[in-house]
């Protein structure tokens, strides 16, 4: 069993949380993990990108040239990233601020998640993040949601754990949409 | 089985240096390594160690200098443009035989450059860097787990062999996270530390010097740094290698990039191709006997780096002119890390 993904968007947007919360779960359900991010000198606005590997043996390269799955929270990340999905992979695109259309491929299965609206309706649109993460969970079933939930204690300083009931809201509303979908 | 951690490369390596008992730490920050002086900056006072921001990477040098004449495990670490700096201080301490670790997370040069992963240092770390003909032991960590566990072994080659020893990696090893089991100092019998400055309470005037005046003095001493470093090259050299028993063409890489041409070996494998990985652990002393002998077996090499041709020159040296050689190289940039498919593209190509 192999997972690899690339979760991209701009700096602010949580990109390296949900990397690192992923790597916790994966971690936690006894699998190797590599995360390896990527992002400009700048703390906010800039581009960021991470690269989480999982996988039952060793993972090898941390780098991957074309993921399997690409996780996009903004147009930027699908104008620049979109071109890399492995053929036959997923894209996961935060439908908010993405427009499907501009990908221009029919050899990759396309997600559009409303991630900005669903984060503000359950209370914070800086949980795009997490429903992002859900969605990616479902859909590839590289992690379980309990494994995501439980992986936020060990992602976030212990002052921030006030927040885990809603972001595991937010994860489980994600991995609902893209069921649907 | 210890439980396993998720930390980054660099805090990895702070972590390593911990568990081999430094307690000293000298630097000033630089992307992509200022973890390591995060990190120490908060654990060193716990365990009564000291932590101190130099005001440059030349003053920080000197302090590493400093603490390791006295006696003590200490280390120091930075980006290129700041290894570059110390790079005096680093001379003296080879003069006067001095221990101590220096960790070069590695960004991409000439220059101020950028600060993706880059592996243009290598000529820098393995041919003495400083002025007056020295070499320093050089280790390549190519996972976090290596970066806990070099930069340990480091500090023991130090104090054995009483020379600086760099730890060089770049954002590849330093940032990404993996699993780290963070197991105890390795248990080596070291000479003791008959030469450190500690005050003289009525015994024998110790001095630490790297000037020699007198006549015949200075050569003896070349000599004398000369002969540790081949003895470093006889039994301390380590290399790791893939597949590389029956392979027609043996890939050669270190560090970062190795990770990546590991999973580009094992992709020309599925395909049918004999293709092996041999990944030098030590830069210097470079693995050349291991080398010869895996060059010779597969009679071509493809030797692949992050800059445009630097390790390849100790390839062809190690390997001799019956082993034919080619080198594929990315120089760091933003947008210049090869993929394991790029990489297995030029497998393909140079195993026909």
């Amino acid at each position: 069993m192999r997972h690899d993904v690339l979760i991209a968007g701009f700096g602010g947007q949580g990109v390296l949380l949900a990397g690192n919360v992923l790597s916790y779960a994966a971690l936690d359900e006894g699998k190797n993990v590599s995360y390896f991010p990527a992002y400009g000198v700048e703390k906010r606005g800039g581009t960021a990108n991470c690269t989480v590997v999982i996988a039952d043996g060793a993972v090898g390269s941390p780098v991957v040239g074309s993921p399997s799955v690409l996780v996009a929270l903004n147009q930027g990340s699908l104008d620049r990233l979109g071109a890399k999905i492995r053929p036959g992979g997923i894209c996961i695109l935060n439908s908010s601020l993405v427009d499907a259309a501009t990908l221009g491929r029919s050899d990759v299965k396309v997600v559009s998640v409303p991630m900005n609206e669903i984060a503000t309706d359950l209370g914070d649109p800086r949980m795009v993040n997490m429903v992002a993460l859900g969605a990616y969970a479902e859909l590839t079933g590289a992690v379980s949601l309990e494994a995501l939930a439980e992986a936020l204690k060990a992602a976030l300083p212990e002052r921030n754990h006030r927040f885990i009931p809603a972001n595991a809201k937010a994860m489980e509303t994600g991995a609902q949409c893209a069921r649907v979908e | 089985m210890s439980k396993r951690l998720f930390v980054k490369g660099n805090e990895a390596a702070a972590m390593g240096a911990i568990e081999a008992g430094c307690r000293y730490y000298f630097g000033y920050p630089i992307t992509p390594q200022s973890d390591i002086p995060e990190y120490l900056s908060r654990e060193l006072p716990k365990l009564n160690g000291e932590f101190i921001q130099a005001e440059s990477e030349v003053a920080a040098i000197n302090m590493l200098l400093g603490a390791s004449a006295c006696g003590v495990r200490a280390m120091t670490s930075s980006s290129s443009p700041g290894i570059s700096l110390k790079q005096e201080g680093i001379s003296y301490m080879a003069g006067a035989e001095l221990p101590g670790v220096i960790i070069n997370i590695s960004r991409s040069g000439p220059g101020l450059g950028g600060i993706d992963a880059s592996q243009s240092d290598y000529f820098q770390s393995v041919k003495g860097g400083g002025h007056g003909g020295y070499r320093i032991a050089v280790l390549a960590p190519n996972s976090v787990q290596e970066m806990y566990d070099l930069t340990m072994h480091a500090f023991d080659l130090a104090d054995q062999y009483r020379t600086p020893v760099m730890v060089l990696g770049d954002s590849v090893i330093g940032q990404m996270k993996e699993a780290l089991v963070p197991n105890p100092r390795p248990n080596r019998e070291l000479p003791a530390k008959g030469w450190a400055v500690r005050g003289k309470s009525g015994g024998e005037q110790r001095i630490v010097k790297s000037l020699f005046l007198g006549d015949g003095e200075l050569e003896a001493h070349n000599w004398r740094l000369h002969a540790k470093y081949k003895q470093m090259m006889d039994v301390e050299c380590l290399s790791e290698e893939f597949e590389t028993a029956d392979a027609k063409l043996l890939v050669t890489a270190y560090g970062s990039v190795a990770r990546i041409a590991h999973t580009a070996v094992a992709m020309a494998r599925e395909e049918g191709l004999k293709v092996g990985l041999f990944r030098p652990i030590t830069l210097c002393p470079f693995p050349e006997k291991a080398l010869k002998a895996a060059g010779e077996r597969a009679g071509r090499i493809l030797d692949i780096e992050l800059n445009t041709g630097q390790m390849v020159e100790d390839v062809r040296l190690a390997v001799g002119s019956n082993v034919e050689v080619s080198f594929y190289g990315r120089p760091p940039g933003a947008g210049s890390l090869p993929s394991p498919e790029e990489l297995l593209d030029q497998i393909r190509k140079h195993y026909a």
